[in-house]
């Protein structure tokens, strides 16, 4: 089931006429600026371009094929209605430096899906420049830069994450040149008081918290913690990987959060496209206003609606993209919360929290160490493998593996780093009873296995395109592009 | 209840495992005070029907305009192929590939991309993308600062001639870790990269080919004097370009070091400015610095080729703070697009694109310029992807009546470039016919004329 590569397919002179003009306009172009080989693109048919990809794409595993309960990757469905109507011709043919009064219709929904993000946030104000997660965290933690140095506060160089943090918090603290002071968590999965007591002071910038943590389960003191933090003189951050826990039930604004970002490929269930386009909108409470980034719509007393720049917002922390973001993500979130509405999204978490709550008691049942077993999860949990790693060897890796035959992806492993062989799982509330019913029998039936046969384990996946890959060779070896077997002289 | 499948008798028998009466008790550990009601302020759900409706209306109600406009966002001719098969379900439900085995789609897909970037930039090292040609650009600047000033506190010449948006992002993307971009002019009758003559301590030039007017910089000369000042250089390019123009590898005596730019011409709809993606290549001897993602091939246990994840160490979720970048999502299914689209294109209909692009944008700038007061600017030298005119009068209220008649005909300079008063940008790429630029120049006669 290996696919070649389409280089491998390629015939010099092949091409799939269609695609292109019809011929070659001679351009003058200086001798010393032009091209001399061409470059080793492949020479294919369309035919032979669509079977490869189609080919290619089914060797893949995706929302719309497997159950894939990657933990904090909220790998729930999406909606064909937001891929389709966000692909509509008008906004697709929509050049980004239109005039605004030729944009009207893509500028209502882009302010309609800030509004609504603000809402649900409790927030003061929304940008939706930023295009991914780790880009609404940069934008974040500047604006607290930002907001410190406006206020000749410039002693605060320090950002306070807990040892749970997804690894884009600290790598995020560092792109704006703070640095990065590691707390515990505490053995019921809350953070450690008397650590934060002892790190908050005058060099404190802020904290960025997961709230629910990674851990899968919610933080009890955030109240405690908004105070330390606050009275320290620093600012909050929320980290919104794991906002479709409490949507519509307790709002980051509530929870005193100064700042957030939202993944809307998350939350807001646009496609994770193998890897993006994320969005990562932004949400401010009224002491940042000024520091959003740029652009981001605003209504004018006619009704009209304009993308506001530097003029309008001096004090702004700049842009993010060369335009205006992912727009087309944020069409389709903006379709997507229009057709939840304001008691779907409460329904978002209710469910993703009964879904996570029953397959973790399910599992509970059946044997599985949870590693947070008193208490409540929401949308997602941690079992930890320590037991049967002890007593049969079987690891992380080796369930994961397993899974991928028995039919499902793979939670998320070996994160959060403080606990051991676990699998982070989350399972969305767009799952039926069923499927979990039948992953939770596919981890019991793996366990039995490992118990009979460990080699069937270790071997694991048997029926993927490939077996389990030599990462280490990977690296050592590089190989990380295809090169034509003769390699022309004179480029 | 849109897109959650429990029956009342799942959620009964679910609550009954769990132990807890209702669903709203497995929120019993949030604070109670600090829960809120009903989202008042959220609009009611709409079914389907009515979001279609919505949604058609808006995207009718934005004027689809003839367009003349660049400036970093190009209309392309996007094979019909490339969308249909981005858009299964394999490919747009599918998040990064951590578990390899099940993901060798996109896994292969993505080394396919790199190896496609490589050879058009002549790099060795490709990334699996960033966000857009922006951040490209400012991750490789943090790159070539990291090698050459790993303290911090380096210096950047960056021409003027690189598109101002993309200097704007470079600023918020880099200016809290002591970077200072130092301008570089550019010169009044070709709009090229005008050499500060004393330069100091730089870390990395950048050099845009073709720069932001359209027009092509002497790359070999900017690469052989920041060489010789001991700076890296960074290339900063078109993809279509690069089918007419040599690789950045091949720039001076010793070729650029880094390599970016913004992929949306290679299959990204302008979708008002995004997702496009960046791309970022590099000389081998740089990889473990590279930012994000990169695809490696390897074997699995049998010895069957396969492609996993390489060198990770160098990213957020194994380093932490001391990673290359805090970037993890990047723009996959644009990714995808893009290698669907040259696969399509092939070398040489990439070059047919090029040559059609820069055919119709002389066309234009020569149709444009016989109408009376109309010139172009950087006249010692021909347009390439882009055109300058100075028009006779304020180039933003023209462009204005331009639009208000169904012509978008390019962006006024002159609130980037004092200098440029009343210039505007204006490009024709592959799409345009000449009924197209017969249509711009009959209504820009008439609006100039009145």
């Amino acid at each position: 089931m290996t696919e070649k590569l389409i280089f491998e397919l390629s015939r010099p002179g092949r091409r799939a006429a269609a695609q292109a003009p019809l011929s070659h306009v001679a351009v003058d172009v200086p001798a010393a600026l032009r091209r001399r080989t061409a470059p080793a693109l492949p020479e294919v048919s369309e035919l032979q371009a669509v079977r490869h990809y189609t080919r290619l794409s089914r060797l893949n595993f995706g929302i719309d094929t497997n159950f894939y309960p990657l933990g904090s990757c909220t790998m729930k469905y999406n909606p064909r209605a937001c891929n389709q109507l966000a692909m509509l011709p008008g906004f697709l043919g929509h050049h980004p430096l239109a005039p605004a009064r030729c944009s009207q219709g893509v500028l209502a929904c882009l302010y309609e899906l800030q509004d609504i993000l603000m809402h649900v946030t409790g927030m003061a104000g929304v940008s939706l420049a930023p295009m991914a997660g780790a880009q609404g965290e940069f934008a974040g933690v500047k604006m607290v830069a930002a907001y410190h140095a406006a206020r000749g506060d410039t002693a605060r160089d320090e950002i306070i994450v807990p040892d749970a943090a997804h690894g884009t918090n600290p790598a995020t603290a560092s792109m704006v040149g703070l640095k990065v002071r590691e707390i515990p968590t505490d053995a019921a999965g809350d953070i450690d008081l008397d650590a934060l007591r002892a790190a908050v002071g005058p060099r404190t910038a802020g904290i960025m918290l997961t709230n629910p943590s990674t851990l899968g389960v919610f933080e009890r003191h955030i109240a405690d913690i908004a105070k330390i933090v606050h009275d320290a003189g620093g600012l909050l951050y929320y980290d919104g990987a794991n906002l479709n826990a409490i949507l519509g039930r307790v709002r980051p604004g509530d929870m005193d959060f100064d700042v957030l970002h939202m993944n809307l490929h998350k939350t807001f269930s646009t496609p994770h496209g193998g890897g993006g386009p994320g969005a990562g909108a932004v949400g401010v409470s009224k002491r940042l206003l000024p520091y959003l980034p740029l652009p981001f719509v605003a209504q004018d007393a006619g009704g009209s609606f304009r993308m506001l720049d530097e003029s309008d917002r001096p004090h702004s922390i700049g842009r993010l993209s060369a335009f205006a973001g992912n727009v087309g993500v944020l069409l389709r979130a903006y379709v997507y919360s229009r057709l939840l509405g304001r008691d779907g999204m409460r329904r978002v978490s209710e469910f993703a929290t009964l879904n996570a709550n029953y397959l973790a008691a399910r599992l509970a049942q059946r044997g599985f160490e949870l590693a947070f077993p008193k208490r409540r999860c929401s949308h997602e949990f941690i079992v930890t493998l320590k037991k049967q790693k002890e007593e049969l060897g079987l690891t992380a890796t080796d369930v994961a593996k397993r899974l991928l035959d028995y039919g499902y992806y793979a939670p998320t492993i070996y994160f959060p780093l403080l606990i051991p062989e676990c699998l982070l799982i989350e399972p969305t509330e767009t799952e039926d009873k069923d499927t979990l019913d039948a992953f939770a029998d596919a981890l019991c039936s793996i366990w039995d296995e490992a118990k009979a046969d460990m080699a069937k384990l270790h071997g694991a996946p048997w029926t993927q395109p490939v077996r389990r890959l030599d990462d280490v060779r990977a690296a050592r070896h590089l190989d990380i592009a295809w090169k034509p077997a003769v390699v022309e002289a004179g480029v | 209840m849109p897109f959650v499948p429990h029956t009342p008798e799942d959620i009964r028998d679910m609550l009954a495992v769990i132990g807890a009466p209702t669903t709203e008790a497995l929120f019993d550990e949030i604070p109670a005070a600090l829960k809120c009601g009903a989202l008042a302020d959220v609009p009611a759900a709409v079914p389907e029907m009515e979001i279609v409706r919505i949604m058609r209306a808006r995207a009718a109600q934005d004027d689809t305009l003839l367009n003349f406009c660049g400036a970093g966002a190009y209309e392309r001719h996007i094979p019909a192929a490339v969308w249909e098969i981005t858009t299964r379900g394999e490919f747009y439900s599918a998040y990064t590939p951590y578990q390899a085995e099940a993901s060798q789609g996109t896994l292969q897909l993505l080394y396919e991309f790199q190896s496609m970037m490589c050879t058009l930039t002549g790099m060795d090292v490709s990334n699996a993308s960033m966000y857009d040609g922006a951040s490209a650009l400012a991750e490789a600047v943090l790159m070539a600062v990291r090698l050459k000033a790993p303290a911090g506190d380096a210096r950047v010449l960056v021409p003027a001639g690189v598109n101002p948006r993309y200097r704007q992002v470079l600023h918020t993307l880099v200016d809290n870790r002591g970077v200072q971009v130092v301008e570089a002019a550019f010169d009044a009758a070709h709009g090229t990269c005008v050499l500060p003559p004393e330069a100091g301590e730089i870390a990395a030039v950048v050099i845009p080919q073709p720069n932001f007017f359209g027009t092509l910089e002497d790359v070999d000369a900017l690469t052989d004097w920041a060489h010789a000042r001991g700076a890296l250089v960074i290339a900063a390019v078109d993809p279509v370009a690069l089918a007419l123009l040599k690789p950045p590898s091949a720039w001076g005596a010793e070729g650029a070091d880094i390599c970016c730019g913004d992929g949306q011409s290679l299959g990204a709809p302008l979708s008002f400015g995004g997702p496009y993606f960046g791309f970022l290549t590099c000389r081998q001897k740089l990889v473990r610095q590279m930012p994000g993602r990169i695809v490696g091939r390897t074997v699995d246990v049998e010895g069957k080729p396969g492609y996993t994840l390489t060198l990770q160490a160098r990213e957020q979720h194994i380093r932490r703070a001391r990673a290359t970048s805090n970037i993890c999502t990047n723009q996959g299914l644009l990714v995808t697009a893009a290698t669907i689209h040259m696969a399509l294109l092939g070398p040489d209909g990439l070059q047919r694109v090029a040559e059609a692009s820069v055919a119709n944008t002389r066309a234009l700038a020569e149709r444009l310029c016989a109408i009376p007061g109309v010139r172009r600017v950087f006249d010692a030298t021909q347009p390439f992807n882009e055109a300058v005119l100075r028009l006779p009068q304020a180039a933003a209220p023209v462009l204005e009546q331009l639009a208000a008649q169904g012509v978008l005909g390019g962006i006024e300079l002159g609130s980037y470039y004092p200098s440029l008063k009343d210039c505007i940008l204006t490009c024709a790429t592959e799409v345009r016919t000449a009924e197209d630029m017969e249509c711009y120049v009959r209504t820009l006669s008439g609006i100039l004329a009145a």
